[in-house]
């Protein structure tokens, strides 16, 4: 807890640099409204202030900051416009409503639980299979590691594609990228976690005559636990970017990726900036939730790391 | 149909039995064999994929077969080079580098306070972890479609990986050897560039190996939501809306090859600078 304050201060000092960043970043917009609105402007045509950058424009209208947190399209919206869009489409909509982010989170969020537990179980399957078996451990190993390396994300809009038009729409395609994004990290930390018991401990069960099976069940899948959910941590947070990026080419109508999209085309930044962080916070419930079952699960198993 | 999937099946099963045969036998330590077991591997998938397409006349616009993705790779290298130039050099390199060197900016003025350090390790390992790929319609917006916005987008999305296995490998340097160094009568600066920069090394470089992939997702995603008519992303999302898939294939194994170089480079480089390590020794 004694870092408490630290991590208050750090984001603390974001948001300052975020607040301040707002009046230069909306000046333009500002005072093209405010000259609308018959407000003096220190330079008075619109083609004299382009001269200007935001800072110097700022610093020659000081009447005018105070209206930059105000516009309804800002180019930066501040912190409470978009706190308040926030409050406004999850908390004050309807939840079964197209308003409401909540209907929107529930459509990226179920699909990329869907996705993660395909993924994460046969990504699971597969190492069991490849510590087990040393002509699997040597043709698919190299290339799980490498597909570590390839922006596989590059994917997605092919097969939502493909699978449009073989008839299968909705939920599954996009299921299906969150797996195969999950199903990676999660085969490489499961092998490297099933194999961490040392020579000597599996020597242990050797000489207790233990049978290979016995030898996964007590020891392996065990040890392999710390390495599991660190694999789950990373493989939950590249199923939601799946599910969003999945969303994003396709014209979908629902989700995350979809507010982001109409947001951006239809000049409505508080949208895109809401479902941002909407997305931001359902990540992080996400990994803390894996974090807590995490410290959980290797307390009971006595492995808590100090 | 029966035939194609009964003789599909009777190439994996060949190649199944040759990989057994060779990981069973006293080669499968040889660095060649070692290379060519995969390599059977990923063969067997492409034949069975090729015939499966041509036998079942799977329609290219589902499923393009492994030789008319090699086919239309063939025939459209300029355009390729092209979107590679676009997407991965200026959009990803630079923001790579932007983000890679803001990052070390960073870690390096919050080392100097202890308060700082132990702010930003959690914070920064917490937008790690964030879907920071979707400010890419903002970054767009306010930087224009060109490859500046890109590089925008890359160099945010690598900055907090970078920065967290910064600030953790400066820290990783045991109190003895810190003592060592001011029994030496070494400043502040000494202990970093003698000491503390070295030891952080193996951290940084996993930083950074985490980021290329980071970067080439970013620069390529982003264009997904506007770009001028060229760019990796771009010719994705149009290949993909006129059904040319095998153009997308083309662009993938772009994609795959420019990962794997990247990756393949900083690995070397991490070779060559922590040479030192345990994790290095053959």
């Amino acid at each position: 807890m004694k870092s408490l304050v630290p991590i208050l201060t750090i984001v603390g000092a974001i948001l300052l640099i975020w607040v301040l960043a707002v009046v230069p970043m909306n000046m333009h917009l500002t005072a093209d409204q405010a000259q609308r609105d018959g407000l003096a402007v220190s330079p008075e045509t619109p083609a004299e202030r382009q001269g200007y950058s935001g800072l110097g424009l700022s610093i020659a209208n000081p009447a005018l900051v105070g209206l930059t947190y105000t516009l309804d399209r800002p180019r930066l919206p501040s912190p409470h416009q978009v706190a308040g869009e926030m409050w406004e489409t999850i908390a004050l909509r309807n939840i079964t409503s197209r308003q409401s982010l909540v209907y929107h989170g529930w459509v990226t969020l179920s699909a990329t639980l869907l996705g993660f537990a395909i993924g994460t179980t046969l990504g699971i399957l597969l190492a069991v299979g490849i510590v087990h078996n040393r002509a699997m451990d040597m043709s698919v190993m190299p290339w799980a590691i490498a597909s570590q390396t390839i922006p596989i994300l590059a994917l997605a809009p092919m097969i939502i594609v493909m699978m449009g038009s073989i008839g299968i729409q909705g939920l599954l395609p996009k299921a299906v990228i969150s797996a195969y994004l999950s199903f990676f990290p999660v085969v490489v930390g499961m092998v490297k976690g099933l194999r961490s018991p040392d020579a000597m401990q599996m020597d242990l069960l050797r000489t207790y005559y233990a049978s290979s099976a016995q030898a996964f069940w007590k020891l392996r899948l065990p040890a392999s636990l710390p390495y599991l959910f660190a694999s789950f941590k990373i493989g939950i947070s590249a199923a939601l970017v799946g599910a969003i990026v999945a969303e994003l080419p396709t014209g979908a109508r629902a989700g995350f990726g979809a507010r982001m999209l109409v947001g951006d085309q239809y000049g409505q930044p508080l949208v895109t900036w809401a479902a941002l962080f909407a997305a931001a916070i359902t990540a992080a419930v996400l990994v803390g939730l894996f974090a807590a079952m995490e410290r959980l699960t290797l307390r009971r198993m006595g492995m808590a790391q100090a | 149909m029966n035939m194609a999937i009964i003789s599909a099946l009777a190439i994996w099963g060949l190649g199944w039995f040759v990989n057994a045969r060779l990981a069973a036998s006293h080669a499968a330590q040889n660095p060649a064999v070692r290379l060519l077991v995969p390599a059977i591997f990923g063969l067997t998938l492409l034949i069975m994929w090729e015939m499966l397409v041509r036998m079942l006349g799977i329609s290219p616009i589902i499923l393009p077969a492994p030789s008319a993705i090699a086919d239309r790779f063939g025939n459209s290298l300029p355009m390729l080079w092209a979107d590679f130039e676009q997407t991965i050099i200026k959009g990803a390199m630079t923001g790579y580098i932007i983000g890679a060197v803001c990052a070390f900016g960073v870690a390096i003025l919050a080392d100097r306070s202890d308060f700082l350090t132990r702010g930003i390790l959690p914070v920064g390992g917490f937008m790690a972890a964030l879907p920071i790929v979707g400010i890419a319609p903002i970054f767009v917006k306010w930087l224009g479609s060109d490859w500046q916005s890109k590089a925008a987008v890359v160099a945010v999305m690598v900055f907090f990986p970078i920065l967290v296995n910064i600030v953790a490998g400066l820290r990783d340097t045991s109190a003895m050897q810190r003592d060592l160094m001011r029994t030496y009568g070494a400043g502040y600066w000494q202990t970093l560039f003698k000491l503390r920069l070295p030891a952080a090394m193996p951290f940084i470089f996993n930083g950074l190996k985490i980021a290329t992939t980071l970067a080439l997702i970013g620069a390529i995603v982003a264009e997904f939501f506007g770009s001028p008519t060229v760019g990796m992303g771009f010719r994705i999302s149009t290949s993909v809306g006129r059904l040319a898939l095998d153009m997308v294939w083309a662009e993938i194994v772009v994609a795959a090859i420019a990962g794997s170089t990247i990756y393949g480079a900083v690995a070397w480089i991490e070779g060559r600078v922590t040479f030192w390590h345990p994790s290095q020794r053959k």
